[in-house]
């Protein structure tokens, strides 16, 4: 501490404080929203306070159905979204790495060119694509399948550039060493590379699983089999009754329930989040 | 009770796969909450009543959203055989000749007995070809009326319900006066107070007999009687007589909460207000123009129908008909009827439910059959045929926001909603022809 | 320069799979897109038109498609400003506090692992004029909040519903970059009498303008394409076409308009966009590696 000024640490923390206040005002709401019965949202003002239904409704939405159109209840949901977030994670990660070592670690022709067709997936979101990209998984009859959930999202720009940019940090006499006491390319990758990287694809692990489990307009598009549907995309189905009455309560529980496996991801793994995320975007 | 609750999923997923001896018949539909669970008991009760078809219902969001994602699946070869699609899909679905297996000729095809005289023509007016031949099975039909809260009525010591938009003002001003901060708010505007404000006053609101006579319709609605009612809802949304809540039915919360004593909604709404309402509420018919018209006409539908799409096998569409005969059953019919509010589409169920004293037991629900039968349809009044109307709804829709939130007259906003629609119109017409 | 290994086929096989997943689930709707800008189709697919550049043409003479690229510019500067400031304070009060640092940042950054899309209902709920607590409040205050109805309004609230994950992000990197600003120069700054708040604006400040334009950028194109979710579980690009941003719209035009050729003609014009974008970043984060 450079000084003392009592004024300006207490300033500081209430500051945080109230910032802390602010962020996690949305999830309080939705919190008391989800002990209040249903019929407590049509006459008007959300409750402020917790109400006594709020075993109940969790109990319901978690082990029976979700409700307002969803009949399938969201810890089967989350089972979908497990499988479709560790899908894409793994998946991204496999292949990028394998394409970094490629690109670093070999001279071929059209080297430059596939990195930028590689680095050009890297903005364009799905939504922008999303008939096209529709008929080409419907005609690889991939709807209603884990595979079309997940190998669609799995081609990864930020991924390969991660950990190309690992790789080109590997001092060149490290390589060389390993050449010379005989390591083929399979050895080098095993032996020496994949240990090497170990923090980067935890930390990588991360994002992408946050970035798995997230998904909503993809999984909201091809499924129709409730057998298939994940978590966060049932929020939009929850959401769009026709003649009918929205269960708030219902939804905010199950918003929550969604949110739940990321956080804890990121607060669990905090380093490695903090790591990935300045890693990523570097 | 985790365990046990798996161990059922799985034993429920075994038993799916035996019964998969049956045809499947795949229903996209577009009906969460209270009315999703009624449709699956409907297509469970129908699965029960034989072994030979299994109806599959899938939710698939709202109307906008179900019809986009059949019609994507359409063209990935992956569509339902079934299809619920709201009205102002009906111009759409009917141009896609290569689409749809018209229910007529299913029926007749499939051998069901389906005689097209038995149906509510109010109803399925919406539906027919030119030739008056059904192309879709109409399901969940609804009207706009007038919802209104007695209690408050009451309060203000307002003994009538207003009949006349006129009406409709002085209550208003009369239950600000009592407390009350808003007169009336509505669901679906364009529906309400465009479409069914041009048939209640049978003026067109395209023309070609709104589209029925071709694709070269384009649009009317910015004729003087339509120009006046927005620009005398703009007022009111300044002082309050009317408070704008979204373009669905959002409104719904306001009418609950009692901030607003009037709702002009659609008669579907009806289970969803007695559930929600913690006050007595009649409800009218909807409103007209004293002057401007001597009797008002009927309203138009509102809600979806179903349609077959192409491309399955000849026994699914076997299974398919036999559905759509089960459907239109007087009993099937009349206990879809009173439990959502839906308007019936057959005289029997009609007259079942009459004969059974619903009708009488609770006062209301008929209002919305009666005003939609009144006279004989007219070429205004049949109900409209736009091409991209979807999207035109969301064009008016747009300005119609404009208006309420003071930005623009009501004469300009409804001719840039012509001019914008009528694009869409053409659009639509040269990709059909 | 990095020693390799000599194989000539190998590398081929290791790239194969991305390079397999990106032709087909990128490259080909790509291709699939670019072709249907030049053609109308009805919405069902059973007979299309060449029209050459007319869906380009009817895009550029459109203003409602001039009005989109404002909105998506001003949303866009919206949350990335709104996110930095907030986060940079925060950040500024986290360097300072000594005592529960790390609970303060954990409390911070969960926002960044909530879907976009459950934190537009969350927002919605909250300001619902008829039942949202924060509106009713407004209401009592004298502010008549009605997202449905008010453009400004409705875009504020997509506007704080998109920050607040982002909040998070920008924290941490703020973060970073304020314990990486050496001791010894605020001590000599403070030895000289510069107030805290002095101290901040000369030294401090200056060291973190290159995070905070990194940031800016992120944020920009977070705005401009991550926020899909937000907008359609909430506003849905209204009131009138006051929150449609650029995708958006083309999602709307294409999958709920069925407009299938007018949306490819945007999806490309998106595509030149994304394309520049990346080129600008490719090189600014080429230069970047080559000094640290």
């Amino acid at each position: 501490m450079i000084e003392n000024r009592p004024w300006l640490t207490f300033v500081s923390h209430a500051t945080l404080l109230l910032g802390i206040a602010l962020v996690a005002l949305p999830v309080w709401m939705a919190l008391v929203a989800s002990t209040h019965p249903a019929s407590a949202f049509g006459v008007g003002h959300i409750p402020l306070w917790f109400g006594d239904s709020g075993v109940d409704t969790w109990k319901t939405v978690l082990l029976e159905k979700a409700g307002n159109g969803i009949d399938t209840p969201v810890f089967f949901m989350m089972l979908n979204s497990l499988i479709m977030a560790l899908g894409i994670t793994f998946g991204k990660i496999a292949i990028s790495l394998l394409s970094a070592y490629a690109i670093v670690f070999f001279r071929f022709p059209f080297r430059d060119l596939c990195f930028w067709i590689i680095f050009m997936t890297l903005m364009l979101p799905v939504e922008v694509r999303i008939v096209p990209t529709y008929e080409v998984v419907a005609n690889l009859d991939l709807l209603n399948s884990y595979t079309g959930l997940t190998l669609p999202l799995i081609a990864s720009a930020t991924a390969t550039f991660l950990f190309r940019q690992c790789f080109l940090s590997i001092p060149g006499e490290l390589v060389e060493a390993a050449r010379i006491d005989g390591a083929g390319p399979f050895r080098f990758f095993f032996d020496i590379l994949l240990p090497l990287s170990r923090t980067n694809i935890a930390a990588l692990f991360v994002i992408l699983f946050i970035y798995g489990w997230n998904q909503y307009l993809w999984p909201l598009l091809i499924t129709t089999d409730d057998a298939y549907y994940t978590l966060v995309m049932s929020i939009k189905r929850m959401l769009s009754v026709t003649d009918g009455d929205i269960a708030w309560n219902q939804i905010m529980a199950t918003t929550l329930l969604a949110m739940l496996p990321p956080v804890a991801v990121v607060i669990g793994m905090q380093k490695l989040f903090v790591k990935g995320l300045v890693d990523s975007e570097k | 009770m985790y365990k046990f609750k798996l161990a059922s999923v799985v034993i429920g997923m075994s038993l799916a796969g035996s019964a998969l001896a049956a045809t499947e018949v795949e229903w996209w539909h577009a009906m969460g909450g209270a009315n999703g669970e009624k449709v699956n008991e409907i297509a469970k009760a129908f699965n029960d009543s034989q072994d030979a078809y299994s109806v599959k219902p899938v939710y698939k969001g709202n109307y906008t959203e179900t019809m986009t994602s059949a019609i994507a699946a359409f063209r990935a070869k992956q569509q339902p055989a079934i299809v619920q699609v709201f009205e102002v899909g009906t111009a759409s679905m009917m141009a896609a000749k290569g689409a749809i297996y018209p229910v007529h000729q299913l029926m007749r095809e499939s051998g069901q007995p389906f005689d097209e005289s038995t149906y509510l023509s109010a109803v399925t007016g919406y539906y027919t070809s030119s030739e008056g031949k059904m192309l879709s099975m109409p399901f969940n039909s609804s009207t706009p009326v007038l919802y209104y809260n007695k209690d408050l009525f009451k309060k203000a010591g307002i003994t009538q319900a207003p009949k006349t938009w006129q009406e409709v003002e002085t209550t208003a001003k009369k239950l600000q006066q009592s407390g009350v901060s808003c007169g009336f708010t509505t669901a679906w505007q364009s529906w309400v107070h465009l479409e069914n404000l041009s048939s209640r006053h049978n003026v067109p609101f395209a023309s070609l007999d709104n589209g029925f006579g071709g694709l070269k319709t384009e649009l009317t609605f910015n004729g003087p009687l339509q120009v006046a009612h927005v620009k005398k809802m703009g007022e009111w949304q300044k002082s309050g007589v009317f408070s704008y809540s979204g373009r669905t039915n959002d409104g719904a919360a306001k009418f609950y909460s009692q901030e607003c004593a009037m709702f002009t909604e659609s008669s579907a709404g009806y289970a969803g207000i007695k559930r929600n309402a913690k006050f007595e509420f009649g409800v009218t018919e909807l409103p007209y123009w004293e002057g401007k018209v001597k009797q008002p006409s009927n309203t138009i539908i509102g809600g979806a129908s179903l349609w077959v799409l192409q491309g399955h096998s000849k026994e699914e569409y076997k299974g398919v008909a036999s559905f759509l005969s089960y459907l239109s059953r007087a009993s099937v019919q009349a206990d879809w009827h009173q439990f959502s509010g839906y308007l019936p589409i057959t005289k029997a169920a009609y007259s079942l439910t009459k004969g059974q004293g619903f009708y009488a037991a609770n006062p209301g629900t008929e209002t919305g059959v009666t005003q939609m039968t009144t006279g004989t349809p007219t070429a205004n009044t049949k109900g409209l045929r736009l091409g991209n109307f979807v999207q035109i709804r969301g064009v008016i829709d747009e300005e119609l926001e404009s208006v309420w939130s003071g930005d623009v007259d009501a004469q300009t906003a409804l001719n840039t909603a012509v001019k914008r629609g009528n694009a869409l119109l053409r659009k639509f017409e040269r990709a059909n022809d | 320069m990095t020693v390799t290994f000599p194989q000539k086929g190998l590398p081929w096989l290791l790239l194969l799979p991305q390079l397999l997943v990106t032709a087909i689930f990128f490259l080909w709707p790509a291709e699939q897109a670019l072709e249907q800008a030049f053609y109308q189709e009805d919405a069902f697919g059973l007979s299309r038109e060449f029209v050459g550049f007319e869906n380009f043409i009817d895009l550029f003479t459109d203003p409602l498609y001039y009005q989109s690229m404002l909105t998506t510019l001003f949303f866009s500067f919206s949350v990335a400003i709104l996110g930095i400031s907030v986060a940079l304070l925060l950040a500024v009060m986290a360097d300072r506090v000594i005592r529960g640092k790390l609970a303060y940042q954990t409390l911070l950054i969960w926002p960044y692992a909530v879907a976009p899309a459950l934190a537009g209902v969350l927002w919605w709920i909250l300001f619902d004029p008829s039942m949202g607590p924060i509106a009713l409040w407004l209401n009592s205050a004298g502010v008549d909040w009605n997202h449905y109805l008010n453009g400004n309004q409705a875009m504020i609230l997509v506007v704080i519903a998109s920050t607040w994950k982002q909040i998070s992000y920008n924290f941490l990197f703020f973060l970073a970059g304020l314990q990486a600003v050496p001791r010894s120069l605020i001590e000599a700054a403070s030895i000289d009498g510069a107030s805290p708040f002095k101290r901040f604006w000369t030294i401090v400040f200056p060291l973190l303008s290159p995070t905070t334009f990194f940031l800016l950028v992120v944020n920009l194109v977070y705005a401009f394409f991550e926020t899909f979710g937000v907008i359609d579980a909430t506003t849905k690009g209204g009131p009138g076409q006051s929150t449609n941003t650029l995708v958006y719209k083309v999602f709307e035009d294409g999958f709920v308009g069925l407009d299938l050729g007018g949306s490819a003609a945007q999806s490309v014009v998106l595509m030149g966009i994304v394309g520049l974008m990346t080129v600008i970043q490719f090189r600014f984060i080429e230069r970047k590696v080559q000094y640290s």
